[in-house]
């Protein structure tokens, strides 16, 4: 339970002159709830974008479950086991709620397209299995009633959620979430927190979260790494990072520290 | 939509079957815009699928129709006399021919999707018309193919069964596709390919797929134009061709199996209407080049519809904006 | 000096000549998509109406001038087209792509497309579908270049070439003077760099986005008439074949960016005439598209441009 499952080695990303992300290594373990904060511009969600493959790392190494996630296609990524949510809402729009979670079980499916198009028993059974999934997974998070509006209508609440549930249905062992807490109320970030906390007891996830309000992060992560300018500052429990000079410095300046 | 949309098909294959025995008692011209409606079906609804559900937009479709055509013309000629000349033998010979055709189209269409898949919207659509041109320009250059004076002699074996039959085919196939957990891929492309990839969803996989069943049924509409007409040349299927089954794509709406056969169907007998409207007495001079020359008309329709209604007849417009 | 030598030279100037129009056409398209990012499919259509008021207001203004072909005849010519195609491109933009800023991507550009093939075949509707013949506005013949020049003097270069280096030139130093050194010209940049930043520092969009595609429309107006000059052969499907090659010099050299439009439309002219003079000149058209998909394949911000990174 606590072998490293994310590990990233002076990981490094170079865009021209500017090093967005400078030798950055950090483990989550399986089952971890690791915070990744920073001022703006930090790095954070470049990190993620590295992890998930959507850029390559200049440098360095990052490896999921052991073997080496540099290089590989988003999708096969995902497909090792790491599932994200984005910054901006990335719903797939003109997609229903249900619709937008079973495009996630796409990747699962063990029939191909000559069953899709014949659609005998096995396509009906496989379909049959696929929608029951989709609908469990969209009891547990409340949003059965609206499985057949489009992903639009929802609340913003309701569409961070979709986008998680979303995720989930790619049956990950890491989740990453890119600021989940951004434009939510402060009842919706207390509501936030408890989902984070019960999804990650109920699919025994590891999960890496992005995120700027500090009640959040300090709240719910066992354990914060942040980042200033692309490198790691500082690493620890929450208490610890909350006395931390540096981080005070950066985030407030160097005369506050 | 399971059992269903194979019963369905086969109503659809039995009653082309039972109106084609009929279709001898059919007026002529009447006949002709049945098969043309029947062939720009095909056209339309595999168009749709690259452009409408997978949002890979491609104005090279002509192409497709072009390799399929010339494809299944040169198979038929060359072993028209081998095979005889029972009912058995030619049928056979056309249905190899036509599928060859669909094979060679599709080939086509993985070359064009491949190159294709880095590039952005407005890069991509002229990436396919130059593939387009350049299928053009391969045929126009070679002497088994008729070159620029063009192939004929084919033997009209198209007919209504096999026009419709085929529709109906494509139709099924499509919608099936589309409408599975497998064909939600394409959906999911076209909204937000960064997020499909994030979702586990082979994003090359799709689009060249889109590409490949798209030119394989163009490729199969373009050999029943050919035994249809009997005749075809290379300026047949240029850029105004492919912008033909654009238009229908857009009226009918990007995306709605439904709407693209009824602008499908609207848009063959269109051009008719306006040759029959060009010829009344009491038109005045002015307007009769109006009513002959289409592409005014259609491009004063591209630009209305997309500014008033883009969505189309039966579309709905809910692709998200994707930033430059 | 060697024979071979001279052919080359030769080909050289001719296709310095022809990339020169190429490059003020492709200038239009790279302006309009710095400001708008969006590519105007029927800029090539503004070039062959440029030629065709050429046309019409040439023999009245030919008569102003003195009667027949002059320099300053031909001047006038010159600058009514000019402004005739920068009304006509300020009011193509306002009737069809101003009512659709915000709209998804897909619809402008098959809106784009509608305008050029409007374009195309209500001028065949107006002008009539065959090809006509452009007045002559100044003599064009070949200039004698001395024997002392020696084995150069068996280069044929005409007046027409030689206006069109002049006019480019000219022209291209007034559109960097107004780039560089004008309000307007700014404001033109900072749109294209971050249009949301630049409205809210007062420039108005609207404003300038006009005067970019008048802009635009004005030197493919006067690629019109520079063409006619040496071709008098004018059509109305003229801007098809033109208008993409120039698509492809202004990819070439990177979309969005100015001096690489330039050098986009000269390197595409020399390519064009080396292959027509070396190799076969029925591969003209399909070496310009096989530059087109090699530049998108291997660099698709072109040889000036700087890569866009969609942002996750």
């Amino acid at each position: 339970m606590n072998a490293p499952l994310l590990q990233l080695d002076q990981a490094t990303m170079q865009f021209g002159g500017l090093k967005c992300v400078c030798d950055l290594s950090f483990i989550v373990t399986a089952g971890g709830l690791v915070g990744l904060i920073g001022p703006n511009g930090a790095g954070k969600t470049t990190v993620f974008n590295l992890i998930t493959g959507v850029y390559r790392p200049t440098a360095g190494n990052i490896t999921f479950a052991g073997k080496s996630v540099v290089g590989h296609r988003p999708y096969r990524i995902t497909s090792r086991g790491i599932a994200r949510t984005f910054q901006n809402i990335r719903l797939f729009g003109s997609l229903t709620v249900f619709d937008n979670v079973r495009t996630a079980c796409n990747m699962h499916l063990r029939h191909g397209i000559s069953h899709a198009l014949m659609r005998g028993p096995k396509f009906a059974a496989e379909n049959r299995t696929t929608e029951n999934f989709v609908e469990e997974l969209l009891q547990i998070f409340g949003l059965t009633a609206a499985r057949d509006e489009p992903c639009r209508s929802l609340s913003y609440g309701g569409q961070r959620r979709l986008e998680i549930v979303r995720a989930l249905a790619t049956r990950p062992k890491l989740l990453l979430l890119d600021e989940p807490a951004a434009g939510m109320n402060p009842t919706e970030k207390i509501e936030l927190m408890k989902l984070i906390r019960f999804t990650q007891e109920k699919f025994g996830l590891a999960v890496l979260l992005v995120e700027h309000d500090m009640k959040v992060v300090m709240g719910i992560c066992e354990r914060i790494i942040v980042l200033d300018y692309g490198r790691k500052i500082a690493e620890g429990t929450p208490t610890e990072i909350r006395a931390d000079p540096k981080v005070i410095a950066a985030y407030l300046g160097k005369e506050a520290a | 939509m399971l059992e269903r949309t194979k019963i369905l098909l086969l109503a659809a294959v039995l009653a082309s079957a039972a109106i084609s025995f009929f279709a001898g008692s059919i007026n002529p011209y009447y006949y002709d815009i049945l098969i043309s409606i029947g062939i720009n079906i095909i056209l339309a609804t595999s168009l749709n699928l690259v452009n409408g559900y997978t949002g890979q937009f491609s104005l090279g479709h002509a192409g497709f129709m072009a390799a399929g055509a010339y494809g299944s013309a040169w198979l038929t000629l060359a072993f028209g006399y081998a095979l005889g000349t029972s009912v058995a033998g030619t049928t056979a010979l056309f249905v190899f021919a036509l599928t060859a055709g669909g094979l060679i189209a599709a080939l086509a269409g993985l070359a064009v999707g491949v190159p294709s898949l880095r590039l952005r919207g407005d890069y991509l659509a002229i990436v396919t018309l130059g593939f387009n041109e350049i299928i053009k320009s391969v045929i126009q250059n070679a002497e088994p193919l008729g070159a620029q004076r063009g192939l004929g002699g084919m033997v009209a074996h198209t007919n209504f069964f096999w026009t419709f039959a085929l529709a109906a085919l494509t139709v099924y196939v499509v919608l099936n596709l589309v409408h599975s957990t497998y064909g939600s891929g394409f959906l999911a492309v076209r909204d937000d390919e960064i997020a499909a990839e994030a979702m586990g969803i082979n994003t090359t996989k799709y689009k060249v797929l889109a590409f490949v069943i798209g030119a394989f049924f163009a490729g199969v509409a373009g050999g029943l134009y050919a035994h249809f007409k009997q005749f075809i040349h290379p300026e047949g299927f240029n850029f105004l061709r492919s912008m033909d089954i654009v238009v229908m794509v857009i009226l009918g709406g990007m995306g709605s199996t439904i709407g693209v056969c009824i602008a499908a169907v609207l848009l063959t007998i269109l051009p008719e209407g306006l040759r029959a409207l060009a010829h009344l007495p009491w038109l005045p001079d002015w307007l009769r080049p109006i009513a002959e020359n289409r592409m005014i008309l259609y491009s004063l329709l591209l630009i209305i519809l997309m500014i008033t209604r883009p969505q189309g007849l039966f579309g709905t417009l809910g692709w998200k904006r994707k930033k430059a | 000096m060697p024979d071979q030598l001279i052919e080359f030279l030769q080909q050289l100037i001719n296709g310095l000549a022809q990339g020169s129009i190429y490059a003020l056409i492709a200038l239009g398209y790279t302006l309009v998509f710095g400001v708008l990012r969006f590519i105007n499919f029927a800029h090539g259509d503004v070039f062959m109406l440029g030629a065709f008021a050429g046309l019409y207001t040439a023999p009245k203004l030919l008569a102003l001038c003195g009667g027949g072909p002059s320099f300053p005849g031909a001047a006038a010519v010159l600058v009514v087209a000019m402004f005739i195609c920068a009304a006509l491109g300020i009011l193509i933009e306002k009737l069809c792509y101003r009512p659709l800023r915000g709209r998804p991507h897909l619809t402008v550009l098959i809106t784009a497309i509608g305008v050029s093939l409007f374009l195309e075949n209500a001028g065949q509707y107006v002008f009539g579908a065959d090809p006509q013949s452009f007045p002559e506005i100044i003599t064009d013949r070949a200039l004698e270049i001395p024997e002392t020049w020696g084995a150069l003097s068996s280069l044929t270069i005409t007046v027409g070439q030689l206006l069109v280096f002049g006019v480019t030139f000219f022209l291209l130093l007034g559109l960097r003077a107004i780039v560089l050194h004008t309000r307007t010209g700014m404001a033109m940049r900072a749109l294209s760099f971050n249009p949301v930043a630049a409205s809210l520092m007062g420039v108005n969009t609207d404003v300038v986005i006009s005067f970019t595609f008048g802009l635009g429309s004005a030197l493919a107006g006067a690629a019109g008439i520079l063409t006619s000059i040496q071709q008098p052969s004018i059509d109305p499907l003229m801007g098809v074949n033109i208008g993409l090659k120039a698509f492809v010099a202004a990819v070439l050299g990177g979309i969005g960016n100015i001096p690489g439009a330039a050098l986009g439309g000269i390197l595409i002219g020399v390519l064009e005439a080396l292959v027509v003079g070396y190799i076969n000149p029925t591969y003209r058209d399909a070496i310009v598209f096989a530059v087109l998909i090699l530049i998108l394949l291997i660099k698709p911000s072109g040889l000036l441009g700087k890569p866009e990174r969609e942002k996750v």
